[in-house]
């Protein structure tokens, strides 16, 4: 039998049949026939009953592009794009596969998941990012410019607090209230402080924005410094992140020596500065008030709040610091318009997330997409479905402090509001995909193992609390618990959470409430057992036998 | 790598890294670090000498708040290390893929517990917190040398590529 290279799938449907599908399929032909393609690729008939906005449509594979509504006439303009050059017919792809809440179109580019969306990583991989020049001529600094002369500042915090933009760190508030409370401030002297302080275990989106398109940073810092007032602006980025932060601090030469950074930007009276500060490896440093302790020289220790940043923040004055991937998004809202990054997302949670996918998938990586799809959706479609023989068991969503959710919380639409319904996190945008080899509570020890040692130790809920939930955690890990250990946990949770001074003590507390929430009873054979049910953890008395 | 401290008067290596950062407030922390990399560690002598140089130029930091500093942050070390600083990252994502059997076979392979240092100070074995290359657990840094996707197999074949 002769080896086909594609295949082309064609609906055929009553419905694609009334809106030309039969002469589209005798044009396809007629165009293979005239590149000489019939022998290399085969044509079939479908029907598919989610796909009805885009009738009739055509599906290419190897590569799975979605092309639709094609008609008849396109026929040989696709055959011959796709097919004879090999690459992909842009204009005739159909906008992504509609997944949950109201979705827009992005342009889908080659290469890309068939309904990635990108907004914030739009040019993450297609630029040069040690190059300014390439970034210009994909629209950096274009926001800039028209920010800087035809908006007011309170115009460009109302198309941001317009386009429901919300915090990308964890927390979810929303970017214009917050720029709009830094202008409100009393004070001549404000901060823009940019937090790439990306500690949380498992996420690495704004890694790949900082070393992908440095510019986009630098732009958007320079709005919010012109929408609050402010002419100073700090990027804090981790100190493990080397790479990227030679990348940035190449970036800002490049802004300054192009006139985007510094004095007169844009030739309007708008000055503004970028300092680049590395942190030194402490993950309570992403808490912004630590993280305005460490710029000022001191133990990131969170400071009491209120006051919060946006009256008294760095050094005292003023100050919005905002994520990486929120910051990410700026531009490209006050090039397009609010109306228009709402037409992404769900109406309570606009706009796009990027997660980090690992496990035990076949694909790990950052994806972007729309808020309010679902971990199914995003395990079978952009994480190419679990690993050969594995089942998913358990899925943890943000970080070390996000959420455990059972493979039963799989079908909800992951964005903030359906997500605080659920009572789960959606947190930094981590996605931990575990499969049936992972015990729960083995798990949750490593989790607190890395709180015990990330405590400040400035609060005694959070040092002694991650400390002693530890022990208890390790105890039944090793058969040891006891049925009372359990309620002692929730005692310490509790307390934890309502006395910690900051975010880390209080949502340490996370990964045990979901544990004793959903997976009580593997906990439980731990206890009564003295046996671990997926073989992971050592058991005391196994060790002595042995 | 990092040059012996006995090589470099540890005067001159403070004195450029102030230069480099100055020596406001903000410059405190990216100065330590400066002198973490160069000799390796922080000793107390360039604490003292940090101290001196800084309130020289007019600004004020005492000894105990930059030894707070030194203490505090994780990628800062107060104690000598060796040669080779290995850095395994211990958080679940790795854990979940199989890190475990990573760092029991490192601690072996060396016979060293986390944070100590071999006698002939080649090695240095320290776990550390995420470090974002989740993608491609479990990860492990020696220097600035990333490995991802480590097998246990792989690993002696790995630490042969130091002298």
């Amino acid at each position: 039998m002769k080896t086909k290279r594609a295949m082309l799938l064609v609906s055929t449907d009553p419905e694609s049949i009334r809106l030309g599908a039969s002469d589209l399929l005798k044009s396809l032909k007629e165009a293979l026939e005239a590149y000489q393609l019939q022998d290399e690729v085969d044509v079939a008939e479908i029907q598919d009953i989610e796909r009805t906005n885009i009738l009739p449509f055509v599906v290419v594979y190897p590569e799975a592009s979605v092309y639709g509504p094609v008609k008849p006439g396109d026929a040989r303009y696709l055959v011959e794009e796709h097919l004879y050059k090999g690459r992909i017919a842009e204009d005739l792809l159909a906008p992504p596969k509609q997944l949950t809440g109201q979705i827009g179109s992005l342009r889908a580019h080659k290469g890309y998941n068939p309904s990635e969306q990108r907004i914030v990583l739009e040019r993450a991989g297609r630029i040069d990012p040690e190059n300014i020049e390439d970034a210009i001529t994909h629209n950096a600094y274009e926001a800039l410019g028209k920010v800087l002369t035809e908006m007011t500042p309170e115009q460009v915090i109302d198309v941001v607090e317009k386009s429901g933009l919300q915090g990308r760190g964890g927390a979810g508030f929303l970017t214009g209230r917050k720029w709009k409370f830094v202008r409100a401030a009393k004070g001549e002297k404000k901060y823009v402080i940019c937090n790439a302080d990306e500690s949380e275990p498992g996420t690495f989106k704004d890694r790949i924005v900082l070393e992908g398109d440095p510019q986009s940073i630098l732009e958007a810092m320079a709005i919010a410094g012109y929408a609050v007032g402010a002419d100073e602006g700090y990027i804090y980025i981790r100190g493990e992140y080397g790479h990227a932060y030679r990348r940035l601090q190449h970036a800002i030469e490049q802004a300054e020596e192009f006139g985007f950074l510094g004095k007169n930007i844009f030739n309007t009276n708008f000055n503004f500065h970028i300092h680049l500060h590395a942190g030194a490896g402490a993950y309570v440093c992403g808490e912004e008030t630590a993280l305005i302790e460490s710029i000022e020289g001191k133990r990131g220790e969170p400071r009491p709040r209120p006051p919060y940043p946006v009256t008294r923040g760095l050094w005292n004055r003023p100050t919005t610091v905002n994520n990486v991937e929120t910051l990410a998004n700026i531009p490209a809202i006050l090039r397009n318009g609010a109306e228009w990054y709402r037409s992404f997302g769900t109406p309570s949670s606009p706009g796009t997330k990027v997660y980090t996918i690992m496990g035990n998938v076949n694909f790990s990586g950052v994806i972007e997409v729309p808020m309010g799809i679902t971990l199914r959706e995003v395990i079978n479609i952009y994480a190419k479905g679990m690993k050969p023989g594995s089942v998913l068991k358990l899925a943890q969503t943000g970080g070390s402090s996000g959420s455990i959710i059972p493979s039963s919380l799989r079908d909800v639409p992951m964005d903030f509001e359906s997500f605080r319904k659920a009572g789960v996190s959606l947190g930094s945008g981590a996605l931990l995909i575990c499969d049936q080899h992972t015990c729960i509570v083995d798990l949750v020890k490593v989790l607190l193992q890395f709180f015990r040692f990330e405590s400040c130790g400035k609060c005694t809920p959070c040092r002694v609390g991650t400390q002693r939930s530890y022990e208890i955690v390790d105890r039944i890990s090793k058969g040891q618990g006891k049925l009372e250990d359990l309620d002692t946990l929730q005692t310490l949770i509790a307390e934890m959470e309502r006395a910690s001074n900051c975010g880390l003590g209080q949502t340490a507390t996370v990964p045990i409430r979901d544990m004793l929430k959903h997976f009580r009873t593997e906990v439980e054979a731990h206890i009564r057992l003295g046996s671990c049910p997926t073989g992971v953890c050592e058991m005391a008395f196994e060790k002595m036998e042995s | 790598m990092y040059a012996p401290a006995v090589e470099r008067e540890i005067k001159e290596v403070v004195q450029e890294a102030i230069e480099k950062h100055g020596c406001g407030r903000d410059a405190f922390i990216p100065i330590l670090s400066e002198i973490n990399h160069t000799l390796g560690y922080i000793p107390a002598e360039a604490i003292r000498e940090v101290k001196a140089q800084i309130n020289h130029d007019g600004s004020f930091v005492s000894q105990g708040q930059l030894y707070g500093l030194a203490s505090f942050y994780d990628m800062l070390s107060t104690q000598p290390r060796g040669r080779h600083v290995i850095k395994f990252c211990e958080n679940a994502p790795c854990h979940v893929v199989g890190g475990k059997a990573i760092w029991d076979a490192l601690r072996e392979t060396l016979n060293l517990e986390n944070g100590a240092t071999t006698p002939d100070k080649k090695w240095t074995l320290v776990t550390t917190s995420c470090i974002g290359l989740c993608s491609v657990g479990p990860v492990l840094l020696i220097g600035d040398d990333m490995y991802g996707n480590v097998t246990v197999e792989q690993l002696p074949e790995i630490l042969e590529r130091y002298e």
